[in-house]
């Protein structure tokens, strides 16, 4: 990390400032996104620049925001919802579900409904209750959705980009605690061509295991990546960005090239995301696995407290936990030192 | 006002100045032309087209009702009763409006112009919207309740944006009003001053609870005030009284004078659809004091005494009625194609790979179903 750079938080308002420049279609709303510039700052200085009708402070009802933000998109706009926080969004469920994910269904293609939703998310910034939900699990279940999840200053660009010009809708989650981390990273450099939403990257090549994961996770996983590495083991990790579209083949040939996988994400990991990409890696790779795919979630309880939350995210230790008990043969064993690592669940 | 304006307005005012609610507030009696001496200014031509769209909606929920019991549509919710309601909104309209209609409210669609077989699609159960939306500028037929509401306030606010002076007018039920759709739309329409219409259909019960059971506000026109939208009373069974009331409000909307909440007092004749007992919560007393009322025989009576309603009129209304019922009727007897591969084709603009695979299993499916048989 450098102390020069660009944040997360910036790269998503220079998103939506060329998005807004580039496409008179494109309408950012939500609360607070005008005058203020969003709690999380990430529409600053849009209105300014654009007008309040491009950037558009809204009456503080998320289901009447995105109800009326489907109506538009209707019309031929290109609307862009914020939603103030993960759990803040949940008044917004029933059209999220019933109208954005159906409509373009409904209607056999005649009503596609271009909207992009920004969803701040997770947890891990001592927020009181409700300001920490990690939401991907329900969006992700429903059709119709594509849920773009970015975890690099680059991608929050990138992706948000894409996102906006899509004709699909997509809920794009930002993972809030990533928000301030900056990179060396401008929308001119050389590093800045758009990803396409739908393919996973790999941020690290490993030839023991892979750490598949995304959004906030990806700075854990880098990091008992590091530690493995300590350990006299190669561990990959892979980056999904999106969850929907689900990119199987870049996952699954992480999976064959090490024939070792967790799973690692914040939210429970009960009916979660991670039981998805398991099953899926089960079902595809299964002959090339040495060993179970290991998840490494949060814990299946409500969103702790802030003095609690650190028992509940995945850290570093209980992801170094789950590769250690990637059923290693004695030879690796050996290799580190004949430590006897566990074997099985 | 501009929303730019409204900004400047409240940074000067934090705080709302108590506006007077006076001119908000609906009239203590609903409104009604037929059986006043206003009836007798009112256009014939006008008389006379609304009648016509009286007589062949009537036959269309007739027809459409007997189309379940024969099996061919799965379901209709049936607006017997209150075809004054559907047919006036759809007059009401000029063609580049947009209507936002409910399950209930075919028979809106199908006087827009729509063709019927396409407005059943839905309760025929071949696909869900059977009609082009935007070539229609009709929304789909919305079931969770209220929820299309706040699509129409978008709809016609970014209309207004974009210099178009085009209105939505979105239809709701009684119990729709109890929904929190229904008072978010509400607000946003306040607030943009979007050009938007609602029409309350208040047929006095949702499903099989009565009115008393769903609110305690005085009317449900008066639920506007709070948001700062006028409330307007009319007779909904009589067609002249609120196609006056919605056309005086679409053109209020549309000369930027902003949104309208009508309420129109109305009664559905039918059960809330072919599947429901309707003897169970309501009296057969309650139902022939509403026939009493019926919006067709009110109009007749009507133009029967101005002289409008002479014996080829009638008739002619009555052979568009069996016209349309009878190709109803040929058509909807046609097992509608349906294409298995088509539930992969719009559910996003560009299949995933994961419906590419499920797409390939379900043909091959097909491909062992047809050679087995
Ligand atoms: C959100 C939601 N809840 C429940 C239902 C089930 N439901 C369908 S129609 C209906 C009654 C609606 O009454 P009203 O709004 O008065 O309209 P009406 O049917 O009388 O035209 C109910 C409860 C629904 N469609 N949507
Ligand atoms: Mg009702």
């Amino acid at each position: 990390m450098t102390s020069r750079g660009t944040t997360m938080a910036e790269a998503l308002n220079t998103a939506l400032r060329h998005a807004l420049r580039d496409d008179p279609a494109v309408h950012v709303m939500g609360e607070d996104v005008g005058t203020l510039g969003g709690v999380f700052r990430i529409t600053d200085g849009l209105a300014a620049e654009f007008g309040d009708a491009r950037c558009a402070d809204t009456p503080l009802a998320e289901s009447g925001i995105l109800g009326t933000a489907v109506g538009m998109a209707m019309y031929g706009l290109r609307p862009v919802v914020e939603m103030q926080f993960d759990a803040f969004a949940y008044p917004a469920f029933e059209q999220l579900v019933s109208h954005v994910a159906k409509m373009r269904n409904r209607t056999r293609g005649r009503l596609p409904l271009p909207l992009t939703i920004r969803v701040p998310y997770g947890g891990g910034i001592g927020g009181v209750e409700h300001h920490s939900d990690s939401s991907e699990g329900y969006y992700l279940h429903t059709p119709g959705l594509h849920v773009v999840t970015p975890a690099t200053v680059g991608d929050a660009y990138g992706l948000l980009r894409r996102a906006i010009a899509s004709d699909d809708p997509v809920v794009f989650l930002e993972p809030k605690r990533r928000y301030w981390t900056k990179e060396d990273w401008s929308p001119d450099g050389p590093a800045a061509p758009v990803p396409p939403i739908g393919r996973a990257v790999l941020r690290r090549p490993g030839t023991d295991a892979v750490l598949i994961t995304y959004g906030p996770s990806l700075p854990v996983c880098l990091e008992a990546a590091d530690a493995a590495r300590e350990e006299g083991l190669d561990v990959g990790v892979l980056d999904l960005r999106s969850l929907v579209p689900f990119d199987d083949e870049t996952v699954c040939a992480a999976v064959r090239a090490t024939g070792r996988a967790v799973v690692v994400h914040e939210a429970s990991g009960f009916g979660g995301a991670g039981a998805e990409i398991a099953a899926r890696v089960g079902e595809r790779c299964f002959h090339h696995l040495e060993a179970p795919v290991r998840r490494v979630t949060g814990l299946d309880v409500p969103y702790p407290a802030p003095l609690l939350e650190r028992h509940h995210l995945p850290g570093v230790d209980r992801v170094l936990d789950a590769v250690r008990d990637l059923q290693w043969p004695s030879a690796t064993r050996a290799r580190h030192g004949g430590e006897p690592y566990a074997v099985g669940a | 006002m501009t929303l730019q304006q409204t900004t400047e307005r409240a940074a000067a005012e934090p705080r709302t100045p108590g506006r007077d609610p006076a001119p908000l507030l609906p009239d203590r009696r609903p409104a009604r032309v037929l059986g006043t001496p206003a009836a007798d200014a009112v256009d014939p031509a006008l008389l006379r087209e609304l009648h016509r769209h009286l007589v062949v909606g009537r036959r269309f929920n007739e027809q459409a009702t007997a189309l379940t019991r024969q099996g061919r549509l799965a379901v209709y919710p049936s607006s017997r009763g209150q075809e004054a309601c559907q047919v006036a909104a759809a007059l009401a309209l000029r063609p580049r409006d947009w209507l936002f209609p409910t399950y209930r409210d075919t028979l809106a669609v199908v006087a827009r112009g729509v063709d019927p077989v396409e407005t059943l699609t839905l309760l025929r159960g071949d696909w869900h919207t059977g009609y082009d939306p935007v070539e229609h500028r009709v929304a789909p037929l919305c079931t969770p309740l209220a929820t299309h509401l706040p699509h129409a306030v978008g709809l016609a606010h970014a209309a207004r944006l974009s210099g178009d002076d085009l209105v939505a007018l979105a239809l709701t039920g009684d119990g729709g009003t109890s929904e929190g759709d229904f008072h978010e739309a509400l607000t946003f329409a306040g607030v943009t001053r979007a050009p938007v219409v609602f029409l309350v259909q208040n047929n006095g019960y949702a499903i099989s609870v009565p009115l008393a059971k769903q609110t305690a506000a005085p009317t449900l026109a008066h639920k506007g005030v709070g948001y700062g939208v006028p409330g307007v009373q009319v007779d909904g069974n009589d067609v002249v009284a609120v196609h006056g009331v919605l056309s005086a409000a679409v053109e209020r909307a549309r000369s930027g004078g902003g949104p309208t909440l009508v309420e129109a007092l109305t009664y559905r004749l039918d059960a809330h659809t072919n599947a429901d007992d309707a003897a169970r919560y309501r009296s057969d007393d309650e139902v022939e004091r509403w026939r009493a009322e019926d919006p067709v025989t009110r109009l007749e009576t009507h133009l029967r005494a101005a002289g409008l309603l002479d014996e080829e009129t009638g008739r002619q209304a009555l052979a568009a009625a069996e016209t349309m019922a009878a190709d109803l009727r040929r058509r909807v007897a046609e097992e509608p194609a349906v294409d298995p591969m088509e539930l992969f084709a719009h559910v996003y603009a560009t299949p995933t790979a994961q419906l590419g695979e499920q797409r390939a299993r379900l043909a091959a499916e097909l491909r062992a179903e047809a050679g087995s048989r």
